[in-house]
């Protein structure tokens, strides 16, 4: 049988929840997963990643896209040359306009790349969908999970640490 | 500035007694147990019917031709570019209230902002109908486009008219994956919430897995903020390559470098004045009057009167502009709109984009419903005049007497314009009715915060 996916306590209240996360951090558990119905500044600091990829995906994304438009531009302007009163063929300041756009469609495409990517998206199903407490993450409970594969993890060691969390609840996630 | 628990109960942007799962409760209740059924059913079917019209309307286009509209040389311009910019404006107050008033951290925008995301994307639809139907052969729509043409030949990149092409493109695009990115959270909700299989697996795959994660959280986050802070700039394009359009061409009561900044106000005081149209009776259907309160409305009638000011001024400096430069056409431009033929049009619109937005200077105006509707009604006709008199009074009078003409619009120029107004209303109607028209997740943040507050 494979191992469980994690024990997965659930929070009525996000400041039990908050403290939950500090005494979990406290312990050493570095493999947790938390599961929020807002966005909780205080529990976010817990779980976010060092680096997020996104900002640099549409600084990237947006340059590319930009840089592309201009050469479109300038290569029409050359490929199909018009002399309009003897002006260059390469007129810049109508070819910022066009320029402007793409940077901004190319970054925002980018960044939801990017973010479909860190995020795993589009993935329907997961493990913590399986637990029947889960269907209230997203609108009034918050989740914390301990995966199996954690340094620390050890099943009644652990299920006993996090029944000291002031949880609502407790129960093993099958994987 | 006052902290929440100072401020009288009408000035707090979201109603105390509010709590997380109520708050959840209300708004996935407008689609799993909606109130008023039968007015739904009423107001839908009133759009749905106008769109047949234009179905009707569109159709009859496409076998005679634009003939069909009262277009003629001298005025080639006429209903199409009218409503096209009328519609594009009001889409600029949508994207204001999600990206402009959140890098502002203003937080009142929460409960509106995904409606209004929802109006911008259907005025964009709208708008985008107008310039492709007055293409003359729509079939070659792609030629504005650039793609491999076995002719060798590009669109003019120099022309604010294939600017306008990618601004307007680039526009929808973002609008709608903004918009989308946010419903996220909220798709994942009525996923959870949807009593029937067909509703948790139509949600389910719309909500690509959303789970809450609170990694992903982090990096949601980061691509909101910059998709706002993408967006903002964005609007002020869109509008500003609008107003080039006419700039550009050198046609006296156009050929102005006022357009751009003023064409932005426009469109920002438009559609804050169709927001109000819209969520004054949607507040009233579904009992939002907690999530949508008076400061709220107070808030809109405030950035009307702001945004009206700068419509104002550019009135003011398109008259002092023609004064002041001594042409003789800038002159007599402006003099034929105050005393020619159109002249109804240009005092009504004075009346209605100057006069009607002075009322908000009082208090006791910017909290009445039935004001604001009325006067928001009134903003919404005048800014479409606007658009009638600078597209129409330009044109009919050319330089040389004998090119003169009149545009008067046909039935099917009417029809049209009717059609398109069901089509924004059916799709209105239909978002609120399968998508959650208030952004759960902000809402619960904020409901969170404000009650840590008191």
């Amino acid at each position: 049988m494979k191992p469980a996916h994690g024990l997965l306590a659930g929070f009525a209240s996000p400041e039990k929840f908050i403290a939950a996360l500090k005494r979990v951090k406290a312990a050493g558990y570095t493999r947790c997963e938390t599961y929020l119905p807002f966005a909780l500044p205080e529990a976010l600091e817990f779980s976010a990643d060092a680096h997020s990829p996104v900002p640099k995906a549409m600084a990237i994304g947006g340059l590319l896209s930009g840089l592309g438009a201009y050469f479109m531009q300038y290569y029409a302007a050359h490929d199909y040359p018009l002399n309009v009163g003897g002006r260059p063929l390469n007129s810049w300041p109508s070819f910022v306009p066009i320029t402007f756009e793409l940077t901004v469609l190319g970054s925002a495409l980018s960044g939801l790349l990017a973010f479909f990517w860190i995020a795993r998206f589009p993935r329907l199903d997961h493990p913590v969908f399986d637990d029947p407490r889960f269907i209230r993450a997203s609108s009034d409970r918050f989740f914390l999970c301990i995966r199996s594969d954690d340094p620390l993890f050890a099943d009644p060691q652990t299920r006993r640490f996090m029944a000291d969390l002031a949880a609502e609840s407790i129960a093993e996630v099958p994987s | 500035m006052k902290t929440e628990p100072e401020l009288a109960a009408s000035d707090r942007i979201v109603d105390p007694s509010l709590t997380v799962p109520g708050v959840t409760a209300t708004i996935s209740g407008m689609i799993l147990d909606p109130p008023r059924p039968k007015l739904w059913l009423l107001g839908f079917a009133i759009g749905f019917l106008l769109v047949l019209a234009l179905l009707a309307a569109v159709s009859w286009l496409f076998i005679r031709g634009i003939g069909i509209w009262g277009l003629n040389v001298p005025i080639a311009w006429g209903f199409a570019i009218v409503n096209f910019v009328w519609w594009i404006g009001i889409g600029h107050a949508g994207t204001f209230i999600s990206a402009i008033l959140f890098l502002l951290h203003q937080s009142w925008r929460t409960s509106i902002n995904r409606f209004t995301e929802a109006m911008t994307l259907f005025a964009v639809a709208c708008a985008g109908l107008y310039p492709l139907l007055h293409l003359g052969r729509p079939a070659y729509f792609y030629w504005l486009l650039p793609y491999p043409d076995t002719m060798g030949l590009w669109p003019q990149f120099r022309s604010p008219l294939v600017w306008d092409v990618f601004a307007v493109s680039t526009y929808a695009c973002v609008s709608l994956l903004f918009w989308y990115v946010g419903l996220l959270p909220d798709l994942a909700t009525m996923r959870d919430k949807a009593p029937s299989l067909l509703g948790r697996r139509m949600y389910g795959v719309l909500a690509l897995g959303w789970r809450g994660d609170g990694r992903h959280w982090s990096h949601y986050e980061k691509l909101y903020v910059i998709l706002a802070g993408l967006a903002t700039p964005l609007v002020v394009s869109v509008h500003s390559i609008v107003g080039l359009d006419f700039a550009v061409a050198i046609l006296p009561g156009w050929h102005s470098t006022i357009f751009p900044p003023y064409f932005v106000g426009g469109a920002i005081f438009s559609g804050f004045a169709m927001v109000l149209t819209l969520v004054i009776p949607l507040r009233a259907m579904y009992g939002l009057k907690g999530l949508i309160t008076a400061r709220h409305l107070e808030l809109m009638a405030m950035v009307l009167l702001a945004t009206g000011s700068v419509v104002a001024y550019g009135y003011f400096s398109e008259f002092f502009t023609a004064w002041w430069s001594g042409d003789e056409f800038e002159k007599f431009v402006n003099a034929n709109r105050a005393l020619g033929p159109y002249a109804p049009a240009f005092w009504t619109m004075l009346a209605c984009n100057v006069l009607v937005p002075q009322l908000f200077w009082s208090r006791r105006l910017r909290r009445s419903v039935p004001v604001l509707f009325v006067g928001a009604l009134l903003v919404n006709v005048g800014m479409w005049l606007e658009r009638f008199v600078i597209v129409v009074t330009s044109l009919h009078r050319d330089y040389l007497p004998s090119s003169w003409g009149m545009y008067i619009p046909t039935f099917w120029d009417w029809t049209t314009f009717a059609g398109t107004l069901g089509l924004f209303l059916s799709l209105i109607f239909l978002f609120v009715r399968l998508l959650p028209a208030i952004a759960m997740s902000e809402v619960r943040s904020l409901v969170f915060r404000k009650g840590k507050v008191s």
